[in-house]
Parts: C-alpha cells; sequence; structure tokens
C-alpha cells in the first residue's frame, strides 16, 4: 500500500490539541475531586448500620454503575432543561462526570473502610472523640492511603472518560481530534497522535499516582 | 402537544425494539470476539517469549490508555481511509472487540499468574505435557478466578456499545435521540433508555453473582 504519513497538518493543529488534552484535564481534576466528595460520604453510608442511610446509598452506586455514562451525559444536557434545570455544555458535563465516578469512588472506599480494623474506632471513642471527629481524622485518612493502589485505576478510567464530552460539542481533545480529522482528512495520522497524547497521560496519572502512593506509604 | 408518553412509545414500539436488538448484538458480537482473541493475548502475556511478551504488552497498553470513543471513531475514519470498507457496524464491533481483548488479557493473565507454580510443577512431575498442564489443571483454575471481572467487562462492554451511536450505528441510544427528534419528548424516552440499559446490566451483573457462587471452589 502506497501510503506515507504525512503529519505536518496535525503539527499546524497541535495547539488545539493541547488545548483539548488541557480541558480534558481540567474536566477530570475538578469531576473527581467533587466525586471524590461524594464517594466519600457514600462510601460512609454504605458501610453505616443504619438501612436507612445504607439503602439509598446503595440503590445511588448500582443504578449509576449499571448505566451507559452517555446516556447520562445526554440525558443531562438535553433532557434536564425540560425540567427547568438548565446547565451549559460544560457544568452538565462536569456534574455527570462527578456523579458518575462518586459512585465507582464509593466502591473503592467501601473496600477501604472495610479494611479498618475496628478497635481504631474504639480507641478514638475511648480518647472522647466524637463520631465524626473519628471519620475525619482517623479512619479516611488511613482508607485513603489504603485504597491508593486500586483508586489509580479508577482514576485513569474517569479520564478516559471525559471524552464523551465531545459528543455535546465541549472542545476536549476528542472533538479537536474529529474536528482536525474532517478538516484535514490525515485521518490515520490525527488518530495515532490522539491515541498518544492519552496513552502519555494515562502513564502520566499511573506514575503520579504510584509517586503519591510511595510518599504516603505507612510506615511498617 | 396532545399525544402522551404512552401513545409515542406505542408508536415507536419497533424503533426502539430494533435498537435495543441491535444493542445486545453488538455487544454480543464484541465480548464473544474479544473474549476468544483476549484469551489469547493472555496466554502471550504470560507464556510468550519476550520479544512476544512485549508486543503484546504495549498493544494491551495502549489500547487500555486510550478511551473507547477514539477507539471507535478511529477504527471508523482509518478503516475506511485504509481503503478497508468495513462499515460504521463492523468498525465499531471491530473496535469493542479489541478493547475487549485487551481487558480480557490483563484479567486472563491475573487469573493464571495466581496459580501457584507447584501445580505446574506437580503436573510436569507426573508427566503431562504443557497442552495436557494447561487444559485440564491452570485453565479450570483460571475460569474461575477471571469470572467476576469478566462479567464486569461484559457489563460494560454493554454500556460501550452506546458509543457506536457517534459513527451512525442505529443501536439504542441512536433510536433514542431519533425518536426524540421527532416527538420532543426528550425527558421520557432517555429515562425509557436508561432503564432498558439498566434492566439489561443489572440482570448481567445478578447472573454473575449466580455463576460465581456456583462456581467457587470449596475452601
Amino acid at each position: 500500500m502506497g501510503y506515507t504519513l504525512n503529519f505536518a497538518a496535525v503539527w499546524r493543529s497541535f495547539d488545539l490539541l493541547l488545548s483539548g488534552l488541557a480541558l480534558s484535564l481540567g474536566l477530570a481534576v475538578v469531576s473527581i475531586f467533587i466525586g471524590a466528595a461524594i464517594g466519600l460520604v457514600t462510601a460512609f453510608a454504605l458501610t453505616s448500620k443504619s438501612r436507612l442511610i445504607g439503602a439509598p446509598a446503595r440503590l445511588y452506586v448500582t443504578v449509576i454503575r449499571n448505566l451507559p455514562i452517555l446516556v447520562l451525559v445526554l440525558f443531562a444536557y438535553f433532557a434536564l432543561p425540560q425540567m427547568g434545570v438548565r446547565l451549559d455544555k460544560i457544568q452538565s458535563f462536569v456534574a455527570v462526570l462527578a456523579i458518575y465516578s462518586g459512585a465507582y469512588l464509593a466502591e473503592v472506599f467501601r473496600a477501604g473502610l472495610l479494611s479498618i480494623p475496628r478497635g481504631l474506632t474504639e480507641a478514638g471513642l475511648a480518647i472522647g472523640l466524637t463520631p465524626m471527629q473519628i471519620r475525619g481524622s482517623i479512619i479516611a485518612p488511613l482508607m485513603l492511603r489504603n485504597v491508593l493502589p486500586s483508586l489509580s485505576s479508577t482514576v485513569i478510567s474517569l479520564f478516559k472518560d471525559t471524552s464523551l464530552a465531545a459528543a455535546i460539542a465541549v472542545p476536549e481533545l476528542t472533538f479537536a481530534a474529529r474536528k482536525i480529522n474532517v478538516e484535514s482528512f490525515r485521518v490515520i495520522e490525527t488518530w495515532m497522535v490522539t491515541s498518544a497524547l492519552y496513552v502519555a497521560t494515562c502513564f502520566l496519572i499511573a506514575a503520579l499516582m504510584r509517586l503519591v502512593e510511595r510518599r504516603l506509604a505507612l510506615p511498617r | 402537544m396532545s399525544s402522551t408518553f404512552l401513545e409515542q412509545l406505542w408508536i415507536a414500539r419497533y424503533v426502539v425494539l430494533s435498537g435495543l436488538g441491535m444493542s445486545v448484538s453488538i455487544s454480543l458480537l464484541a465480548i464473544v470476539a474479544g473474549s476468544v482473541f483476549g484469551v489469547f493475548v493472555g496466554l502471550a502475556l504470560v507464556y510468550g517469549g519476550r520479544p512476544l511478551r512485549l508486543l503484546v504488552r504495549a498493544y494491551t497498553d495502549i489500547i487500555r490508555g486510550t478511551p473507547v470513543l477514539v477507539l471507535v471513531l478511529a477504527s471508523y475514519y482509518v478503516s475506511a481511509a485504509a481503503g478497508l470498507d468495513l462499515g460504521p457496524f463492523s468498525a465499531g464491533v471491530l473496535a469493542l472487540a479489541v478493547f475487549c481483548s485487551s481487558h480480557v488479557g490483563e484479567i486472563v493473565r491475573g487469573a493464571l499468574q495466581a496459580i501457584p507454580r507447584g501445580q505446574t510443577e506437580a503436573a510436569k512431575a507426573i508427566g503431562l505435557t504443557f497442552t495436557q498442564t494447561f487444559t485440564s489443571v491452570l485453565w479450570p483454575q483460571a475460569m474461575r478466578q477471571c469470572l467476576p471481572a469478566w462479567v464486569n467487562t461484559a457489563a460494560e462492554m454493554v454500556k460501550a456499545s452506546t458509543l457506536l451511536s457517534v459513527i451512525g450505528v442505529a443501536e439504542l441510544l441512536l433510536r433514542t435521540q431519533e425518536i426524540i427528534s421527532r416527538n420532543f419528548m426528550s425527558l421520557q424516552f432517555y429515562f425509557l433508555a436508561g432503564a432498558l440499559y439498566f434492566i439489561v446490566n443489572f440482570s448481567i451483573e445478578r447472573f454473575g453473582k449466580y455463576v460465581e457462587r456456583k462456581t467457587v471452589l470449596p475452601s
């Protein structure tokens, strides 16, 4: 096959890809931080002894985890305005990704909470801390350190999910790639470079998470 | 608009059903093809020589580091540019199968490596060939170990099948969008699509739990 790769068109629009990547990362960071807060609260609810608190949390996690995120993205952007909730593209996508990541992170955190020995809660009670103080200053910090290894793959997959913002025309990396694709017709080159950017970013996130993990590892 | 949701649903009933059928067939094709290929990926990762292992490792890492939407778009546009006339359906299924294979490959690798080395040695000691060791000692155990993660991947694939709507495959989500563009009932019909996806995925999850209970090794 006499095809010669020619990256000139892609390099000319490389700025577009880079600003798309920056937006992707921005969306991921904001949504994952909100999602982590939702996930933490949900994880405590999931492990609570009261069914009244546990059942709604279980429902939230089960429903969200069994829905395709693209349906949620389209729902938030096109259907919510019918109910009077008007969000712009970026707001509605961040809201969806935060709620979506909340459900996945809740499961990760729940597994972490179960690995914390009961003795620590009892010790906290014994020195007179309130249950809220015990959660905030004993259990949550320890749990976060414990779950860092499994957090990494969840964070990477949530970062990859930012590509779905292209479906509602948020100008992130995949959207930029499609634009360059149809403008330049350098199809193979465009997708090679885009894919390489995603893979490189995922490797960076993984390396960063490993670094944090080593820094925060409990002394044995 | 005077017509109600139920009337609109009745008008669109075949469209919804054909979309659901399409989604299920896409997912099934992708899961079957991806799992078969994925087993070979897993085997290559564990038993392959160094060059093969590196090659397959690069394959899985690149596929797993790329969003499925990018795989779908790339498969669609690149196959057309390369002169292969795949069409949206085949290109989409190919992308999902490739994605599935890299995940199944990792699952199989993890399961095979979790089996203690002593078992392979014991099999060698009683004179089994590698093929015999694999089919009657390692594989049955690895299968059980794989099962929960594999069911998870299957549910993942049903969710990923929605991405084929972007390249114009008439699966459930694209059908839903078509219906909405006709009657403007976006709230109701996105809700319906969500409910259908939930039912499919929830059944897969329950079925997985059931099979897992049935096949768990007595400890």
